[in-house]
């Protein structure tokens, strides 16, 4: 369709750039918005699940009797009514799983292999009789060792999760020994150790992160009602509510057609709601009771049996001559995966050293198992964890040779042409723009006060496109109806609103975007990956470009003139010159109302794989103020710059940018996952698992730097993660800055941050 | 065990109901009455996303036993706009694209309100520490701190 209008220029834009209410809004202020756990059926039942208390066990026996008798009791499922599944690789997003986990992940089966790994679910006719009956259920265990330090991990006399496990190694030959160890991954560009030689200063540390958990503050929640006929129902929050239905089909034994999943509203997700948990269970416990159920997690379940992402321990090298020239770098990263493979480690070694031209570079990663909870996404997965390292040696490595760190990565910073050691080569990307903004902001002019100090990092993310189907109907008033499959968690309705509107040349008002079930449009990949502005924006546009097609068709055929003589602008089909005739312009309204007599309604209709994703840089600063008493820090200003192509909906773009930050400032100074010595999580709930509250923050100011993607027809970049990845650098860069020493550690907790003040302030002997 | 039954008035109307002694008031308001705006997040009353109005003070509704409403004046989200009116604060956070996912929203609002009912005029700390039991995942809270201090500004002049 080359012969409808080529992408505007900026200046001509009429919807895109502006800020209007969100159509979900007024549900949203007024409580009418439905999420996850504010939908019933009715003769619904309340689903329970139980959970193993214990890291790592065998699974002995599981009593269900005394459960099932209790009158409200209506169905128990265990292992036994899911079906084992071969080894066999899932797609989840940015993260690969493996049916054979997924289906041990749901119910534990021969073993339990962290505190909170499902045994059983129950349903019953109340929530108290099902939390009852859940405490009627009897299992037996053998405990066994457990192992929760990735480092402890990969011991060689670590205990072994998974006997039948081996080291997948970089080469591609497998261990002798069963390891905890799943896979080793590498990457060599040059020649690291004449890279290396060439270098005046080198720093090398090793650095070692927790998990952290996405803590959404809504709850995994679902209803699922499954008929006498084999026809299954969901309804339930989600990042991708067809992924639900893949594996949910999968697992109970389904044809894809008999399950249809309606996506609730989400309550945030940041790649933590893209894997199943409950979906499978509620749907069996529906199918054994012939009632619909509805399960929902209490906050300590969804610490302590979703999320998080990866711990990690990493080593870093990397050296610069004098003038400022990085010559080499390398990096180990070794990852925590929870129970089964699939830690973020693969995006780890490809973004660790992305945002810089470097001829020899050595990266080494290693996924590997451990007893706790099976990782999922978070933001920008694995390249955060990477980052904290990286950035944090960038930092130091341009003090040592006494370069201002904005001009270090300036001087080393990729651009279009550079080939990145991963093997990609980067096309018109914001890294150069994005730096020179944090330069240049008001907020690094500002005078420092004593202990405080100013940090700075930077950030890459690759971003994804993926399958997309939407369909845009032109209602029979000339309004336009927009049905998408990909889940608005923050604000995309109002985005793809305002493409359509663009492309239209009508107003946002005027199209109603909505998300549909499974059943009314072809399979949709998840919203993550910072795709759905992008891929589901690229498709509405397309999809208006059929609308508008079909718009000049139908005028033409009115007007008995050749299509090619008729133009669509601001929102009406015209006449392209006075030489193709002399027609009153039609609008979508004239063109909706001629329909019925014409071919029928009007519609739009992309079923795509949409290509062309590029990638998000990111450079930040941040001013900390420490207390040497107490070794609190204080975020005093935060200054983001990204790249986001363009900007449809500026503040939803400032606002991803802000709450990437803020989920980084957490991540820095107080998140972590915290165990017993027996392998049980200890802070299981929002008071002990402390994320940043209101008074923790400054206001967070941001810059849109806006390199168009050559791909999308307005320029549009995925923005949604890249500014989560420079923060934790970023603090700790601020911090060695205030008060001279280095943490390799997160979080960057009083306690840890007064240990090394004290350790490099010896008491002066009296 | 017999259920217990309650008299109290809910965004103005006097509204009965049976609960269980250990339903809390989060619990009737949302799976026995159907007022779902007010969320669970934690229910242990560190998230502030089921923040209620008892009797003129701001509590989490998953903290109060539903029985403890007898007698009350319970005041929700869905009681905040005045018909087709908005609120103030419900306005300028739609104008101030103030909620992404929007799970917490209700209780930010509600604890907004309870605020400006009681200082029309707080500093940003003052609004920030006030808030401090209201998490957001989504926002950093920039835009929620910029919100509610526009819609008091507007308030104050109105």
């Amino acid at each position: 369709m080359t012969d409808v209008k080529e992408p505007v220029a900026k200046s001509e834009f009429k919807q895109i750039g502006k800020r209007p209410k969100r159509p979900d809004g007024v549900d949203k202020v007024t409580g009418r918005a439905r999420y996850g756990a504010d939908f019933a059926l009715p003769g619904m039942l309340h689903g329970e699940v139980v959970r193993s208390p214990h890291a790592h066990a065998k699974l002995i026996s599981i009593d269900t009797s005394k459960a099932e008798a209790l009158p409200g009791v209506k169905s128990v499922v265990t292992h036994h009514d899911f079906a084992d599944q071969p080894s066999e690789a899932a797609t989840a997003g940015e993260m690969a799983v493996n049916y054979r986990d997924i289906v041990r992940n749901l119910l534990a089966r021969e073993k339990v292999l962290y505190d909170g790994h499902p045994v059983a679910a129950v349903a019953a006719t109340s929530v108290s009789i099902a939390r009852k009956a859940a405490k009627l259920i009897e299992v037996k265990y053998e405990v066994l060792p457990h192992v929760i330090n990735v480092v402890e991990s990969m011991k060689d006399d670590a205990p072994l999760l998974n006997e039948e496990q081996f080291t997948k190694r970089a080469d591609g030959s497998m261990s002798d020994k069963p390891s905890n160890v799943a896979t080793e991954l590498e990457i060599k560009v040059g020649d690291i150790e004449a890279g290396f030689a060439a270098a005046d200063h080198i720093v090398e540390r090793t650095y070692d992160t927790k998990p952290v958990h996405q803590g959404y503050i809504e709850p995994h929640a679902c209803v699922a009602s499954y008929t006498e006929d084999g026809q299954g129902e969901i309804w339930v929050s989600s990042q991708g509510h067809f992924l639900i239905r893949s594996f949910t089909a999968r697992l109970c034994g389904m044809d894809v057609s008999k399950l249809n999943v309606t996506p609730a509203e989400i309550g945030g997700g940041f790649g933590g709601k893209i894997f199943v948990y409950l979906e499978p269970l509620a749907l069996m416990l529906s199918k054994k009771s012939n009632r619909p159920v509805k399960m929902v997690m209490s906050r300590a379940d969804v610490f302590r049996a979703t999320g998080p992402t990866s711990g990690a321990n990493m080593t870093v090298k990397i050296g610069a001559t004098k003038d400022g020239k990085i010559t080499a770098a390398s990096t180990d990263l070794r990852y925590q995966a929870g129970p089964f493979p699939g830690s973020p480690v693969g995006p780890a070694t490809m973004t660790s050293f992305a945002c810089y031209s470097i001829e020899n570079v050595l990266v080494k990663g290693y996924d590997v198992i451990v007893n706790r909870p099976k990782v999922a996404a978070y933001r920008a997965p694995g390249a955060q964890v990477a980052a904290f390292a990286v950035e944090s040696a960038v930092e130091e490595l341009a003090h040592a040779i006494g370069m201002d760190p904005v001009e270090f990565r300036l001087k080393n910073a990729a651009k279009e042409g550079t080939k990145v050691h991963f093997g990609a080569t980067m096309g018109p990307v914001g890294l150069v723009e994005s730096l020179e903004a944090i330069k240049s902001h008001d907020n690094n002019q500002v005078p420092l006060g004593p202990n405080q100090g100013r940090g700075y990092a930077a950030g890459f993310w690759f971003n994804i496109g993926g399958e997309t189907c939407v369909t845009m109907n032109v209602n029979e008033d000339g309004t336009v109806g927009l049905s998408v499959g990909t889940p608005d968690i923050g604000g995309s309705r109002a985005s793809m609103s305002m493409m359509a509107a663009e492309e239209l040349g009508i107003e946002t008002d005027e199209v109603r975007a909505q998300l549909a079930d499974t059943k009314s449009l072809g399979f949709n990949f998840i919203s993550a990956g910072s795709r759905t502005t992008f891929s589901t924006g690229k498709a509405t546009i397309e999809a208006a470009r059929e609308v508008i097609q079909t718009c000049r068709e139908r005028a033409a055929a009115h007007w008995d003139i050749p299509v090619d003589a008729v133009v669509w602008e601001e929102g009406q089909a015209r006449p392209a010159s006075s030489n193709a005739g002399d027609f009153e312009p039609l609008s979508l309204k004239d063109l909706a109302a001629m329909a019925p007599k014409q071919g029928g309604p009007i519609s739009g209709h992309i079923e795509s794989n949409v290509q062309g994703a590029a990638p998000s840089y990111a450079a930040q600063s941040v001013d900390v103020e420490v207390d040497p008493e107490t070794g609190l820090v204080k975020i005093l200003r935060f200054t983001v710059a990204q790249d986001a192509g363009k900007a449809i909906h500026p503040s939803y773009v400032e606002g991803q940018f802000q709450g990437a930050t803020a989920q980084g400032i957490g991540w820095a100074l107080n998140e972590e996952y915290i165990y017993d010595e027996n392998g049980r999580l200890e802070n299981a709930n929002f008071l002990d698992y402390r994320i940043p509250v209101a008074s923790d923050l400054p206001m967070i100011d941001t810059v849109i730097v806006e390199v168009p993607n050559p791909a999308h027809p307005y320029g549009v970049r995925g923005i949604g993660e890249t500014s989560i990845i420079p923060v934790m650098a970023a603090v700790a860069n601020a911090i060695e800055n205030a008060v001279g020493v280095r943490m390799e550690e997160l979080p960057m907790s009083p306690p840890k941050v007064l240990k090394a003040i004290d350790e490099s302030q010896p008491i002066a002997a009296e | 065990m017999a259920k217990t039954h309650v008299s109290t008035e809910i965004n103005g109307d006097q509204v009965e109901f049976l609960c269980d002694t250990e339903q809390t008031l989060l619990d009737v308001l949302r799976d026995e009455l159907q007022f779902t705006g007010s969320k669970e997040g934690c229910g242990s009353g560190d998230c502030g996303a089921c923040t209620v109005m008892m009797d003129g003070r701001h509590v989490c509704s998953c903290l109060v036993l539903g029985a403890e409403a007898e007698g009350k004046k319970i005041e929700t989200i869905e009681g905040m706009a005045d018909g087709e009116d908005l609120h103030p604060l419900q306005e300028k956070f739609l104008e101030h694209a103030a909620l992404q996912c929007g799970i917490c929203t209700p209780g930010i609002l509600v604890a907004s309100k309870a605020l400006l009912d009681r200082n029309p005029d707080p500093t940003e700390t003052e609004l920030r520490y006030w808030l401090a039991g209201n998490l957001c995942r989504c926002t950093g809270y920039d835009k929620i701190i910029r919100a509610v201090m526009d819609a008091a500004a507007e308030m104050r002049s109105s």
